[in-house]
């Protein structure tokens, strides 16, 4: 469907049309609407392309605010984002949540971080900035915003209360037993099963975005590998694609190729952790040794090829900064031929287990309905049979390799362990394909230069999509990133996934999701 | 049955996969920090790990020292679920707003004499996050601070080295 008649198809089948439509580079369609029409356009759009809001987020104007809300148009493979400007005298605007489920987290933020009241949405609760050290009327992400100095605030978060006979609640965290990041999670329990999980994050917030305003590119680069530590390379990417895409980059074809790479290995060392996390919550600790000896040789291999383990400062805008010659191709295939045999024993001894596939056969179900109703992206959402991969269409790089998109149906902890076992072996196909491509290339665009503009980097992290929407300057700085790590809708869908279950099986359903803390509290 | 006799061949296929810290230098550094632990902490070193506003990296490389190749374990240092049970609070991350609360609450639990160690760039001043409307500082604003694990994040090897170092002094 072209952009023509697809706008055709709202104005003739939704009866609206939008004030202004532009189409942003390629694959980037902007849907400009006032603000009586934002709510109809989201939900038609929502309806025409089966696709949840993908990021919303607003921006300020200084004299206005802009809102943003972005769907994925899956037939043509690029995004539609539909916009409306708010006065700064009014700023308020009418929730879509209430049709649009997947917008609440997000309302709710611009919320917290804009001071724009979301009419109609009952859900005043903070993602971010805890009442109980955030006064209020301190909205970070406004030009003018001013920290507040010391001022204290007696406000106390809410929980949602679950009442009846014999109901208890289990708070646990924001520190945890093991070696985790912080969040804490109320259970309410009636006997054994939990019949309500409510998850309050924000813990390891940093002000990530308020940080990267008026940073040049370089500057933010460093900040974007510190998101989420374990998806240093996707972020990385998502940033620079971005940027790239603002700038008409043309990346050469060997930076890419090691970009895949790369992108891949991180894949292969998470999924292969978390198949080791899952069986040492159900204290299977062999199964978790030969894992972590596997992501320790991962974790070399990166180090030797790039000279970190978590492929911190690779990514450049219009490239990358380490080589990887014909030689270095060579050494990655020796290591996986010995990470693949590994990986193999791994394999057999968790899938040949029976007590162990009885504690995560049917454990943790996350539905297809709940999961597209959240907008569950990425690995738990393939699990939960939602066939959506962006390496495949938004990632064109992608269409070079030939890779099997891996899904599963039923969506519990097994589908999500199988569709990681899948995915590390086509991550090792894809590598292997690639490192026959090395070439004496060049690693790195020759024109760069900054110009003022916007786009929308996509990259498909380990956990799902990271969206990186980037805003830059008359003078090559940055103006306003939006940073969406999969995490952030992902957690919603734990909640989920654990009701009925006992809380004894809460830590192997969290493992087998591993949200990121970091990457979702920003 | 059958996956315990295929757990018990590739054992021995295996064979030992822990490393020394230092190949070269095993007699001094590992048996040197057993000593050190044994004499100074006696037999014992009990961690219990706080993430404060980490990206997860330094997390990740804790654990990493915790795994069969670096096995922490081997010199007596082991990481605890309580702060009640450690001799020290090793903590990592710029110290996030919400996180100063349970941090002086960690650390008010654990029993004396107690140790601070802050782990990664992030934690001796902020790092990258310096600045931020949302960070404390970093755990040194907050809490005495005994020693810091520089890097970003510090290797496995890093971590064992710089407590061994700290030990010694």
């Amino acid at each position: 469907m072209d952009v023509n008649s697809f706008l055709a198809t709202l104005t003739n089948k939704h009866k609206i049309t939008p004030v202004k439509t532009f189409e942003n580079g390629a694959d980037e369609l902007y849907v400009e609407t006032n603000q009586a029409g934002f709510g109809a356009f989201c939900l038609a759009l929502h309806q025409e392309l089966c696709s949840p809001v993908m990021a919303m987020f607003a921006r300020d104007l200084d004299d206005k605010f802009q809102i943003y809300c972005a769907f994925m148009n899956f037939q043509t493979q690029t995004w539609v984002f539909v916009t409306m400007k708010i006065l700064k005298t009014e700023p308020e605007f009418k929730s879509i949540a209430l049709q649009i489920y997947s917008a609440n987290l997000f309302e709710r933020e611009i919320k917290e971080m804009f001071g724009l009241h979301h009419l109609g949405n009952p859900d005043n609760r903070r993602l971010h900035l805890h009442e109980e050290v955030w006064p209020q009327g301190f909205y970070p992400l406004r030009h003018d915003f001013i920290p507040p100095n010391n001022e204290p605030s007696s406000a106390e978060y809410e929980f949602s209360l679950v009442e009846g006979e014999g109901v208890f609640e289990v708070p646990v965290g924001p520190v945890h037993a093991g070696i985790i990041a912080p969040g804490h999670f109320r259970f309410s329990v009636a006997g054994e099963p939990i019949i309500n999980l409510e998850i309050r994050l924000g813990f390891t917030h940093r002000g990530v975005e308020k940080l990267l305003e008026n940073k040049t590119p370089l500057e933010c680069l460093k900040i974007s590998e510190c998101v989420a530590g374990d998806s240093a390379f996707a972020h990385s990417w998502a940033f620079c694609c971005a940027l790239e895409k603002i700038n008409r980059i043309n990346v050469p074809d060997k930076a890419v190729n090691i970009r895949m790479i790369l992108l891949e290995l991180e894949r292969m060392y998470n999924h292969v952790a978390d198949l080791g996390g899952i069986a040492l919550d159900v204290g299977f600790s062999p199964a978790q040794a030969l894992s972590a000896i596997i992501k320790e040789s991962i974790h070399v291999l990166n180090e030797k090829l790039t000279g970190s383990r978590f492929l911190k400062g690779v990514n450049v805008v219009g490239g990358v900064a380490k080589d990887l010659d014909f030689t270095a191709g060579k050494r990655i295939v020796d290591s996986l031929i010995q990470i693949r045999r590994d990986f193999k024993e791994l394999e057999t001894i968790l899938m040949s287990s029976v007590s162990f596939l009885d504690r995560v056969d049917t454990t943790g179900v996350l539905r297809k309905k709940t999961a597209q109703d959240l907008g569950v992206y990425g690995l738990a959402g393939r699990a939960a049979g939602i066939k959506i991969d962006t390496r495949k269409g938004f990632m064109p790089c992608y269409d070079q390799v030939d890779f099997k998109l891996c899904s599963s149906a039923s969506g519990d902890a097994l589908s999500r362990l199988k569709v990681r076992m899948e995915e590390f072996s086509q991550s090792v196909n894809i590598i292997c394909q690639l490192t026959e491509k090395l070439d004496n290339g060049k690693i790195v665009a020759d024109d760069i230069n900054i110009k003022p503009g916007f786009a929308l980097g996509c990259v498909e992290g380990w956990r799902g999509p990271v969206l990186y929407w980037v805003n830059l300057n008359d003078v090559g700085k940055i103006d306003r990133v939006k940073i969406v790590d999969p995490s952030f809708r992902s957690w919603q869908g734990l909640a989920y996934a654990v009701l009925g279950e006992i809380i004894p099986d809460f830590p192997l359903c969290n493992k087998s999701f591993n949200l990121s803390y970091p990457g979702r509290d920003l | 049955m059958s996956t315990l006799i295929k757990l018990l061949f590739s054992r021995f296929r295996k064979g030992l996969v822990t490393t020394s810290v230092d190949a070269d230098n095993i007699e001094v550094i590992g048996q040197d920090l057993k000593k050190l632990i044994s004499a100074k902490l006696k037999r014992s070193f009990n961690i219990r790990e706080v993430d404060t506003g980490s990206c997860g990296a330094c997390e990740a490389e804790i654990i990493a020292a915790n795994n069969p190749i670096y096995d922490i374990s081997q010199y007596g240092i082991s990481f605890v679920a309580s702060p009640r049970h450690a001799d020290a609070l090793l903590v990592t991350g710029p110290v996030s707003k919400n996180m100063v609360m349970a941090l002086k609450k960690t650390y008010a639990a654990m029993p004396g004499p107690k140790l601070v160690i802050s782990c990664g760039d992030c934690a001796l001043d902020g790092g990258i996050f310096k600045g931020s409307y949302y960070v404390a500082g970093g755990v040194g604003n907050i809490l005495p601070v005994d020693f810091h694990i520089p890097g970003c994040p510090p290797s496995p090897k890093d971590i064992i080295r710089i407590i061994y170092s700290f030990l010694k002094t």
